[in-house]
């Protein structure tokens, strides 16, 4: 039993950072009907950024709590920088092209901002400075650390911060209204462009504070972690639904916790034939299933021909 | 087609044929490596056009067309290496690949065409992650895949006591290893270029292109829609196959680091970049992509050298971004594709 729990609690943590990934892919997605790529390689540089910027003030000696607070801001700078940047110089001229063609550019600024930061900061595994105390709790005979908890509850709320955004603000019901109808939308006075930008902006946003999550989580960082993650973010926000936000949340949450819970019995449900090493397929797995029976995902509405 | 045989046209096709023989005579004055890279961009002509059938005729989105190629490539490397000890000829082989991608091809597409665009998307590109992992894994508790040191040892193409590895001597010319190669891929995939033309303007290649433009009115005229994009996806995976048994045997080993998804995204770039759905396009498309980060990797590192006199960033990165930049910006002016279909052309520039 301890185990189960043990599982539920790491699946919750890493769950927590894909939702907040998953809402990157899932605000573009919503409103301009583009799989962004790319924004996996953004939430990587946001990790990238704050190793610089935190571990170099650290080793200037300056106080732990204000090298986080510095290279989370910083990396949040930057990341809301490329995002505006993405969409302006390589999605917005390709707005009424064909359909493949912003996923080609997609691919093609994925591969760029890759190589980039491996220019800027080698191919070598590094290590993200220690910037939250460690301490232990158990509860019902399961550990979790100081850090799973701030990343749950970060997320939470960051979470809870956005769903007042799209749903209480001016802001908000621009977007809304944009992601129904881009024409009717602008033709009632919405600036369609802003709308676009703010949603690559904040997705960014969202995608450097996942990025610096990963990094206090794991203590590693690599100019390709970002694939993968972006991979099964965007898997994750396929699950709950594409373009629905608290699609995005909850499926990246059950996504984190299909993988941690299939990790653990694996080995026991097949005798052995398979291990733990096969866990990047439950997060497929799970969504073939699902998309069979569900075909717009488990929250989505069902939405036009968009083929 | 009726006049296609006229005095012009058979010129140029002689031409053609004349420049397809002499290319690996030329290539390999700049030595075998040049060889490689030219069988290389046919290979992934073949590919590129076996997935042109499913994503440019039929217009479904497949993110993880590596996956067949990788399934043809593991039946010949398992089928013909020490590794079981099984050593069948290739004939035997290629036939088996391509029928078992066919029906890996079924076994995706039955449960997933239902799906529309970009779910379709996703659900391929887990399907080739799912392949990638399991030959990644399955060497233990019994050793099928070998894991991730891969096959090696894989026999090469041989009609009887013919191989395709190695020197020989035919009518005084001494022909490599990769030139034999060569024209075998010629072959292959000037066959495949006729099944795509002919596949084209046949009853089920107008079914596809009917799909694509609209899938409620291809149904409402009556066209099967289930079985006709079941059969794009099966055809598209049969040339995957093909194409992966003689990636295995002219490689002479496999592993599963081939068969990432980045491979698959190439081929779709290849498809799109080209033209999707024109078979010059696609073609122009595939050699491009593929030769093109070749010449860069020869080509930034010296040029480097000339102009600041010293290497200023790794050459290896730096081919990449180009290559990812030259993506971008083909994709920003030319967004049909650098060699789309006239009607396609039409429908993008708005004339009638």
């Amino acid at each position: 039993m301890d185990i189960f729990l043990q599982q539920i609690i790491n699946g919750l943590v890493q769950g927590s950072i894909y939702a907040l990934v998953a809402l990157g892919y899932t605000m573009v997605y919503g409103i301009m009907g583009l799989i962004n790529f790319a924004h996996g390689e953004v939430v990587m540089i946001g990790t990238l950024v704050t190793i610089t910027v935190a571990g170099t003030m650290i080793k200037a000696g300056m106080p732990v709590v204000l090298a986080g607070f510095a290279g989370l801001s910083a990396s949040v700078l930057v990341c809301m920088a490329l995002g505006w940047g993405l969409e302006r110089i390589a999605y917005r001229p390709l707005r009424n092209a064909p359909r493949l063609t912003p996923l080609i550019t997609a691919i093609g600024m994925s591969i760029v901002l890759q190589n980039l930061a491996m220019m800027i900061w080698g191919r070598n595994y590094m290590t993200f400075p220690p910037l939250l105390p460690k301490m232990d709790f158990e509860v019902a005979g399961a550990n979790f650390t100081a850090v799973q908890l701030i990343i749950v509850l970060v997320s939470s709320l960051t979470m809870g911060g956005l769903l007042l955004l799209v749903y209480r603000t001016k802001l908000g019901m621009a977007m809304r209204a944009t992601s129904q109808n881009p024409a009717v939308a602008s033709l009632m006075g919405v600036n369609i462009n802003r709308v676009i930008a703010a949603a690559f902006v904040i997705g960014s946003a969202l995608g450097a504070l996942a990025g610096v999550m990963v990094g206090t989580y794991y203590e590693i960082a690599h100019y390709q972690m970002g694939f993968m993650l972006g991979l099964k973010a965007f898997t994750a926000a396929v699950l709950g639904g594409i373009g629905n936000l608290a699609g995005a949340m909850l499926g990246g949450v059950l996504l984190g916790i299909i993988e941690a819970l299939g990790a653990g019995y694996i080995g026991d449900l097949t005798g052995g034939f398979l291990g733990s090493h096969y866990q990047d397929i439950f997060a497929f797995i799970v969504l073939i299933i699902v998309l069979m029976f569900k075909p717009s995902g488990l929250f989505g509405e069902k939405t036009g021909d968009r083929a | 087609m009726k006049k296609w045989l006229n005095p012009r046209s058979a010129f140029g096709i002689s031409l053609i044929a004349i420049a397809l023989i002499a290319l690996p005579f030329v290539a390999a004055m700049g030595g075998q490596a040049w060889v490689r890279i030219v069988n290389f961009a046919i290979l992934y002509v073949f590919l590129a056009l076996g997935l042109n059938i499913v994503v440019g005729f039929a217009g479904l989105l497949d993110l993880g067309y590596i996956a067949f190629y990788a399934v043809g490539a593991y039946a010949y490397a398992l089928l013909a290496s020490p590794h079981f000890g099984l050593h069948l000829p290739f004939w035997v082989i290629l036939p088996i690949g391509a029928l078992l991608a066919c029906v890996f091809g079924v076994l995706l597409g039955s449960p997933t065409l239902k799906l529309r665009g970009d779910y379709l998307a996703i659900v391929t590109l887990g399907f080739g992650e799912i392949v990638r992992i399991f030959m990644n894994n399955l060497n233990a508790p019994v050793n099928i895949t070998n894991g991730p040191q891969g096959i090696t040892l894989i026999d090469p193409v041989a009609f009887g006591d013919f191989k395709f590895s190695g020197t020989t001597q035919i009518f005084g010319f001494a022909l490599s290893g990769p030139q034999k190669y060569y024209y075998l891929l010629v072959v292959l995939s000037i066959l495949v270029i006729i099944i795509n033309l002919r596949l084209q303007n046949s009853r089920i290649g107008r079914a596809w292109q009917a799909i694509r433009e609209d899938e409620i009115a291809a149904k409402a005229v009556g066209i099967n829609t289930r079985n006709v994009k079941l059969l794009a996806f099966a055809m598209g995976a049969s040339f995957g196959g093909v194409a992966g048994g003689v990636f295995a045997a002219m490689q002479g080993f496999v592993s599963p680091e081939s068969f990432s998804l980045i491979e698959s995204v190439m081929i779709l770039a290849m498809v799109v970049l080209g033209g999707m759905g024109h078979i010059p396009g696609v073609i122009l498309g595939a050699v491009l992509l593929s030769v093109l980060p070749e010449v860069l990797r020869y080509g930034v590192g010296p040029l480097q050298m000339a102009v600041f006199g010293k290497m200023l960033v790794d050459p290896e990165s730096l081919r990449m971004l180009v290559f990812g930049l030259a993506l971008v910006l083909v994709m920003r002016f030319k967004p049909a594709g650098l060699w789309p279909s006239p009607e396609r052309k039409r429908e993008l520039t708005g004339e009638a």
